[in-house]
This record gives structure tokens, sequence and C-alpha cells, in this order.
């Protein structure tokens, strides 16, 4: 009985990561002293994604630790905590974070999406856990709070009068100096 | 300029951030001393280092404090990206860089600026680079933070307290009424920090944390996350202190998991053995209200589990309805629609079960019950299921309002179904037939179409009705329709069997069969059991019967049910009583035990005395009694044959033996042995053990079947009882039933509704009442025991009943005594 009785405290996460195609680490953050060096992570990392690849399902006990875990194109979300942590609590987590995101990259969950909207994800996952405890769980409101200035439109398809514009502003900071 | 905007390509698919540099990034840094700030370019200088820290890059600390340094300029910028990444950037570089504390004051002014959304964010970070020192001068804005109406500020104050405690534990603590109030906030996720922060402030005093637990579940938690928290804190202190706070507990865990709505769509996600396990356990824990939208949520759920799971959940049902009855209408639609689904046959019983009891409990519930029932038997696969619903409609239907509506459905199943169920609807006919009047003549007609049937059993049972029916007594129809067989089936098999083994010239006597005190089985029985376990009465008829001093008694009558301490339970020999009644001779079973391991008794007997009536004829002594090995002795007693009324007596008892001095080591004993005798308490005989109880089914038929033979009228005067509803009937019923009180525990203070009604329509008329006496005992010597007691001075019941159910009536008396 008592190995299932998990001590209550808010600190519900150890990690968040996420990889990409090949396994490889593009965000990961630790919150406990699970894995204290980079070594000891990137094994970790290697082993949950060896054996999430191919599997459908949402949810794995693996190194003792419950992992929960989201894919879409490209991408792996993973979620990690403790055997006895209640599992829709780490989904929640994992879910705000996957939906957070979607948002803010116009349902364009993929790597090369991902990558050119790093500050909005370090913003998103630092509002929705802060140091193991699960800080927010909507994503509508992480959105709101995470507030990244206006998606970046490549210059190929900004408008010309848009392009001046941005020119014009330059120029005037420019003068001002 | 513009040579700043080319610079941002879009990466095409590779990673715009592979080949990045530690040392060329850092040196990029060195843009933050320009003016003006491009936000946006020095935004994404700032995300390339936090993806070098994440990516697992070690800084050393001269490169980190100077990039901290370079980047504490940016706050001149007021461009909210570029801050919130500064505040990253801080909490990332807090450890590794140092005198880190420089943006103290930027983040204070941050945290009680006006932007919102810059002041849990500032917050959070300035909470990281803070130590005790510098916490007590923030301290008056944190507290101010934590009970802020913004959300996401008094989230990022309680979580960063919660930090803070590993640190600052004093400083922090300080701080719990501020975290207090805003347990009571509105956000969930407020609610749930702030608890979470209270419980790691206090965790150490289990009374606090109990008040808390108590407190909030009382007034109820909007925050699923808050719950989880409080069912485990619960859980903990379960573990730590389980009696003392086992009963307030449970109580916060049921209001915990009732109003749990997460628990609701977590159903749907989780495995079907553990949603089960869940749903059962909010219905268990189910209060009135919520029982409507439980069914709701439920009956989308059922149809994705298996049979098993299933029953459960039915069966928890059934627990629920017993506990809610003004609900019967909810839980039985519901009950009702899943029975209309696929299912198995333990899942359809486990319904039908279920809905018997809701009806047989609650008699609203019946008439809806019953008409759902019928449409179930229309299309019923299980003639198990279908034999007992026509049993029950047998019973219940005819004292509904419009009988004549089961009709149909029982007269469809005989013309249509398997034989067990044709079978089934004859016998539920002939009742309806046997109770209605008007019914009658239909039943008759319908009656004589079923004689002609194909089956043995179906044409047999009408032709019986039938002819039953036709007389047209009701006597005959109480006892051959209504109330079954009254004899214990094993014992009528038993008494067969012998009466076959023996030929002989007079008919076989059913009254030689011991009566049934349990109900026999109802007309279906699902499994057939094996071998039919013999009663105690059928043990104690064969130890008597093998005893030849007591063969020639006759079939026992009854013996009572508990057997009768005579001594007490520490004294040297211990001896205990059970009464054996038969026709006219009692028999007094004693078992002793020795307790003195150093003596072994020999020729135990118990003398007795009667002061009255009785007859001692003889002794079967236990040959002995060794130390702690129970024996058995019986006394035999004559009833009067003078005066048959004479069964009540008192009897003073002594044992009586021989006492021989044994070793308690090696158990031998002397030779020589002397008489000794022990006083043992007085034993009674009441005109209780001289009854037996009768199970009759159908009391109103019963009743009239009786007769006015037996019938008693008496006038009295009641000066003691103030109002006769409730409370005079239960004084009346405990008067009169005093000495029928072994039989009938239950039955006193039981209130009657029929006393209800006969008395209010009496006490109508006038003060002191006139009304029949209408107590039905039917034994000759019965009328001369109520002429004793009424004798008395005492005020006296008035009119009533014996409620159904419990009556005892007596057999006829030549079952007791001789006849009068």
């Amino acid at each position: 009985m008592e190995a299932l009785i998990l001590e209550p405290s808010l600190y519900t996460v150890k990690a968040v990561i996420i990889l990409d195609n090949d396994g490889e680490r593009l965000f990961a953050k630790y919150y406990d002293g699970s894995y204290p060096s980079t070594k000891e992570q990137r094994v970790f990392e290697k082993n949950i994604f060896s054996k999430t690849q191919r599997s459908d399902s949402e949810i794995a006990l693996l190194e003792g630790l419950t992992v929960v875990y989201r894919s879409s194109i490209d991408l792996y979300f993973y979620v990690i905590g403790s055997p006895y942590e209640n599992e829709l609590m780490l989904t929640a987590v994992l879910n705000c974070l996957f939906d957070s995101l979607s948002q803010m990259l116009r349902k364009n969950v993929e790597k090369r999406a991902l990558l050119e909207n790093m500050e909005g994800l370090f913003l998103a996952v630092d509002e929705i856990v802060d140091g193991g405890v699960v800080l927010e769980s909507d994503p509508q409101q992480v959105v709101h709070r995470v507030a990244v200035r206006g998606e970046d439109v490549p210059l190929t398809e900004q408008t010309v009068s848009q392009v001046l514009q941005a020119a014009k502003e330059q120029i005037k900071w420019t003068l001002l100096r | 300029m513009l040579a700043l905007f080319l610079k941002r390509g879009h990466g095409g698919g590779s990673n715009p951030f592979q080949h990045l540099e530690k040392s060329a990034v850092l040196q990029e840094a060195r843009v933050f001393n320009e003016t003006p700030i491009n936000p946006r370019k020095c935004a994404h200088i700032l995300t390339k280092i936090l993806y070098l820290i994440n990516q697992g890059e070690h800084l050393g600390v001269m490169e980190a404090t100077e990039s901290f340094f370079a980047m504490t300029k940016l706050f001149q910028s007021n461009d909210p990206t570029l801050r919130r990444m500064c505040y990253l950037t801080i909490k990332e570089m807090s450890s590794i860089a140092e005198d880190v504390i420089i943006v103290t004051s930027s983040l204070t002014k941050d945290m009680t600026g006006k932007d919102d959304n810059y002041r849990g964010p500032a917050v959070r970070a300035l909470c990281q680079i803070t130590d005790s020192t510098m916490l007590q001068a923030i301290e008056r804005y944190m507290k101010q933070a934590i009970v802020d109406k913004v959300p996401s500020v008094s989230s990022s104050a309680l979580v960063s307290s919660l930090h803070l405690l590993k640190t600052s534990y004093d400083v922090v603590k300080r701080w719990v009424n501020e975290a207090q109030e805003a347990a009571s906030s509105d956000n969930i996720m407020v609610q749930y920090h702030a608890l979470g922060l209270l419980y790691h402030v206090r965790k150490n005093d289990r009374l606090a944390v109990n008040k808390m637990l108590s407190k909030f579940t009382r007034h109820g938690l909007k925050s699923p996350f808050a719950y989880c928290m409080m069912i485990r804190v619960a859980s903990k202190l379960l573990e730590e202190e389980a009696g003392q706070l086992l009963l307030s507990l449970k109580i916060s865990m049921q209001l915990l998991l009732c109003s749990y709505e997460g628990c609701f769509r977590a159903i749907s996600t989780l495995p079907s053995l553990i949603a089960t396990l869940a749903i059962t356990t909010l219905l268990k824990t189910g209060s009135e209200s919520s029982i409507d939208r439980l069914m709701k949520q439920i009956s989308s759920f059922m149809s994705e589990i298996s049979d098993e799971f299933k029953v459960v959940v039915v069966q928890a049902i059934n627990a629920l309805c017993q506990k809610y009855p003004r609900k019967h209408a909810v839980l039985m639609n519901f009950l009702f629609t899943m029975l209309r689904e696929e299912g198995g046959f333990e899942y359809k019983r486990a319904i039908v079960d279920c809905i018997i009891s809701i009806i047989e409990e609650n008699s609203e519930s019946k008439e809806t019950g019953l008409s759902h029932l019928c449409e179930f038997i229309e299309d019923c696969e299980f003639t198990v299921l279908a034999t007992r619903i026509l049993h029950l409609l047998g019973q219940e239907g005819p004292k509904t309002n419009n009988p004549s509506k089961y009709i149909r459905f029982i007269y469809n199943r005989v013309v249509l179904e398997h034989e067990e169920v044709r079978a089934g609807a004859v016998s539920a006919l002939a009742k309806f037939g046997a109770q209605n009047e008007e019914m009658l003549p239909s039943i008759l007609v319908l009656l004589k179409r079923c004689v002609m049937d194909d089956d043995n059993e179906v044409r047999d049972r009408a032709t019986f009705y039938l002819n039953v029916l036709e007389q047209k007594q009701k006597a005959l129809n109480a006892g051959y329709i209504l109330n079954g067989l009254t004899v214990s089936i094993p014992g009528l098999e038993r008494a067969l069997h012998q009466y076959t083994l023996e030929p002989s010239e007079k008919p076989f006597d059913l009254k030689s069969v011991p009566l049934a005190t349990a109900p026999n089985a109802p007309v279906a029985v699902v499994k057939q059991p094996e071998k039919v376990a013999a009663t105690r009465q059928e043990i104690f008829q064969e130890q008597l019967g093998a005893i030849p001093e007591f063969r020639g008694l006759g079939p026992l009558f009854k013996s009572s049910p508990e057997p009768v301490a005579l001594t007490e339970l520490e004294t040297e020999y211990v001896v205990r009583c059970t009464k054996h009644t038969f026709v006219s001779h009692m028999v007094f079973q004693f078992d002793c035990t020795n307790t003195l391991n150093d003596q072994i008794l020999e020729n135990v007997t118990v003398q007795m005395e009667p002061t009255e009536g009785y007859e001692v004829i003889g002794y079967i002594p236990a040959k002995t009694l060794v130390y702690n090995q129970p024996g058995t002795c019986y006394t035999l007693v004559a009833l009067s044959e003078e005066d048959p009324t004479a069964v009540a007596c008192t009897f003073s008892c002594m044992m009586k033996f021989t006492v021989k001095d044994c070793d308690p080591n090696t158990g031998e004993t002397d030779d020589e042995g002397y008489e000794d005798e022990y006083v043992l308490e007085d034993l009674e005989v009441t005109v209780a053990d001289h009854i037996q109880r009768v199970l009759k089914p159908n009391f109103g038929a019963a009743w009239d079947e009786v007769g006015d033979e037996y019938e008693k009228e008496e006038t009295f005067t009641l000066s003691a009882i103030k109002t006769l509803e409730g409370e005079g009937v239960s004084e009346l019923l405990t008067f009169l039933l005093a000495p029928f009180r072994s039989l009938t525990g239950r039955l006193l203070g039981q209130s009657c509704s029929y006393c209800d009604n006969k008395l209010a329509q009496a006490s109508k008329t006038q003060k002191s009442i006139p009304s029949p006496m209408g107590t039905r005992l039917d034994c000759g010597r019965q009328e001369s025991i109520l002429h004793s007691t009424v004798s008395g001075r005492q005020t006296f019941p008035e009119a009533f009943q014996i409620p159904p159910e419990d009556l005892c009536l007596l057999q006829d008396v030549s079952f007791l005594v001789h006849p009068p």
C-alpha cells in the first residue's frame, strides 16, 4: 500500500522533451535530478525514442518512469513523471503543450515550423510547467500569455507596401541615433 | 539596414540552429549594447543562447556573467517578447552567472507594474535569483502578488513561494494567510497551487492538514488538480492515522469523488476494469442530487464494457436504490433501457433482480415496474427470467389498481412460449383468479383453453387450478393457489420416502412433515443444488430419533432456535439447554462442558422439578464428561394430560453426576468417585416454545381461510393511550404479543398500515370504541391464555391485526396438544 501512495506534492512533472524524427533532441527540460548530466539525458532520450517510435499508444512505463507521449508529423513530444503519478495530469500537460504549439504554429506542428518559432516554444513551456509544477493547463491561456508578436512573415510573402513600411521604420531609427 | 531583413531567410528543410557555435553566438550578444535596440534580433540571439544551453552546451562563469550583463541592457526596450526572453535567460543563467541580483530592481518594477503580461513571469524570475535575505525585502510584494486578482500573477507567486520553501521556509511560512485566501479562488490553477503550497507548509502538522482537508471538501473544490492532490493528502493521512481520522476522511472522499467532474472524462479513456471500478465507486458514494447526472453519464459508457463489468455496475445501482428510494423512477428507467439492449443471461438476471427488489421495497414504483417487466417478457429469450417475472406478476398483479391489464401479457405467454413459461403463466393466471372475483369468469375461460395444451405439466396445472377455482371457496384458494407448500421440501421428501418403505393403511399425513422455517425457493430456481442441505431441525430429528427411548414420541414439532445458557460462561461446568417440542412431550437437551482439567464427570443427568403441569418421565445421561469436551444428556418430560392449557412452566434444574479425580498431565483417573450435584439456573418453558412460525406469503387469503370459528371479540377502553395511530398501535402490539416475544422479535414496534387505517376509522366514531379484536389465534388453548392476560388491569389494545409476513398462525390443535 505504501508504494501506491505518492507523497502529495505539487511537483508532478519530471521532464518535458521534444525529439525529431531521428530521435535528436530539439528541446528538453529536466526538472528534477533524475538524469543529472547531459550524457545520461541523451541516453534516456534515445531509449524512450526507440521504445515509442513505432508504437501507437500514448503511454508507457519506461526505466521506472511514466512516459506519456504524442507525435505529430515529424515531432515527438514527451512528458515524464513518476511511476505513481496521475497519468491524466501528465497527459493534460502534454495536450496543453501540444495544443498551444498547434495554435502558435497555425496547426503546422512540424519540425521546421517549430524551429522557426523556438521563442514561442520556450515561452510556452515556461508558462505550462514551472520547476516541475504544472502552472497552467488551458492552452488558450498559454497562448494568450505567450503573446509572441505576430508570426514571422517571410520576406517574399510580405506585400511591397509592408516591406517599404518596415524599411521606413528602420531608417527613422537610424537617423535618430 | 535592409541587409538585416534579408538575413532572415527561411532555412528550408534544415535546422537554423544546427551549426551554432557557442563562442560565435556569445559574440553576437554584444549587439545588446547597441541602441536603439532591435527587439527581433536580440530576441533571436537570446533564443540561440537558450537553445545552446538546452542542448547541453556548457557555459563558463565568465562568459555567462558577461552575457548576463549585456542582457540587462535589453530592459530598456519595451518589446514584450524580448522582455519575456530576458526573463527566461535570467532564469537559465541564474545558477551559472554571478551577481545576478542586479536585475532585482528591474524585476520588482515589472512585478508591480501595469503590464499584466509581465508580472507573472517577472515574479518567477525574481524568485529564482532571490536568496533568503533578499526575500524579506520583497516580502510585501510577494504577499500582494499571491492574492492578486490576475490568475497568472497569483499562480506564479504561489508556485515561486513553493520553490522558496526549500531555502526560506520561515519567511514563506508567514504567507499562509494569503495562500489561504487564494485557495478560495475560482480559478482552478490558482486553487490548486494555493492548496499545494498550504499542504507543503503544514505537511508535518497532522491536525492542520486535517482541518484544511475538511474545510475545503465541505466547501467544494472547483479544480480537478486540487482534487487529485486532496485525495492523495487524504490517503496519506489515512495511512498514517487510520482510526482517528477515518470517519471525517471518508466523508471528505465521498464529497471529493461525487463532485469530481474530471472523473467522467477520465472514464472514457481508462481501461474498462478501472473505469468500471470508478463508476461503481461513484455510484456507491453518490448523493441523491447527483443521481440524475450520474445515470446520464453512465448510460453512454455501458455499451462499451463487457458483461461481467455490467453486472458489477448493476449491483452498485441496486445498492443505490436501497439508499435513495425516492429516486426509483430515474433508476428504473435506466435499468429498463439497459434491459432492452443486448446482453447475456447473467447480466439480464442481475437487472431483473434489481428491478424486482425495487418493486418489492417501493410500492410507488410497482405499477411502472410491472408494466415494464411485462414488456420485457414479450421478447425475452431466457425462460428462467420469464417464469420468475410471471411468478412476480401473479403475486403482485392482483393487488394493483388495474389487474386486468396484465392478463393479456400473461395469456400471450401461454400461447407463445416454451412449456416452462407456459406452466408459469398458468399458475400466474390462477393467482389472479383466486384473488379477483370480477376476473374469475374470464380466468376460468382462459384456463379451460390451457387444459388442451401439449405439455403434461401445463395440462395438469390448468386442470388442478380450474377445479380449485370452480369450487369458489376462499379457503381452498388460499391453501392451494396462493400460499403453496408450507412444509419444508427436504422434510417432505424424507417423509414420503419413509412412507413408501413402510406400507400402511392410513393415507399419507402431510402434518407429519415438519414446517418450513425458511421460505422455500421461488418458482424458478436457477441452479439446482446437488444436495439439499439438511436444516437444523432435521439434524435434531435424526439425533433424537437415534435414541431408542424417544422413538415413540412422534415427529419433532419444534426446537428452540437458540440454546439457553443455564450457567455463566466462566463457571466450572458450562451447561446450555435446547428445548425440543413433540406432540405431547418435551425433550430437553443439555450440552454440558467440564472446564476443570483435574476432574472427570460420569453419568451426568440434569434433574428437573416442574412447578406445575409437567411430569418428568426419564433421563438419558451423558456417559462421561472429559475436560473440555462437550457431552449431551437428555431429560424427557410429558405435557400435562388433564390441563392442556398449562404449557408455561418453570423448571428448577440441578446437574447430578459422579466425580472422579484425575491427573491433569497423565489423564489417569481414580477408580473411586463420589456423588455430587451442581445447581443450574431455572429453565422457563413458555407458550412460545409451542408455537411454530408458518410463513404465509399471502396474508389476506390465509386470514380468510381461517374462518370465523376462532374469532374472538372483545371491547376495551383505552385510557392511557393518547393517539391511536402509530404509537398506539405499537403499544398494542407490544402488549398483546408479549407471550410470543421470542418468535416475533421483529414484529414488535412495527407499524401496520392496516391497523392504522382501521384505527383511524374507528377513532372517528366514539371515544370508548367497540370493535372486533381481530386476533386470529386459532388454537383452543390460546383463548384461555388471552383470558388470563386480559383480565389484568391495564390499558388494552384495540382493534388490530397482526401484520402480514410475520403472522404466526398456529397449526391445528392436534399438533400441539390433546384436543380440548
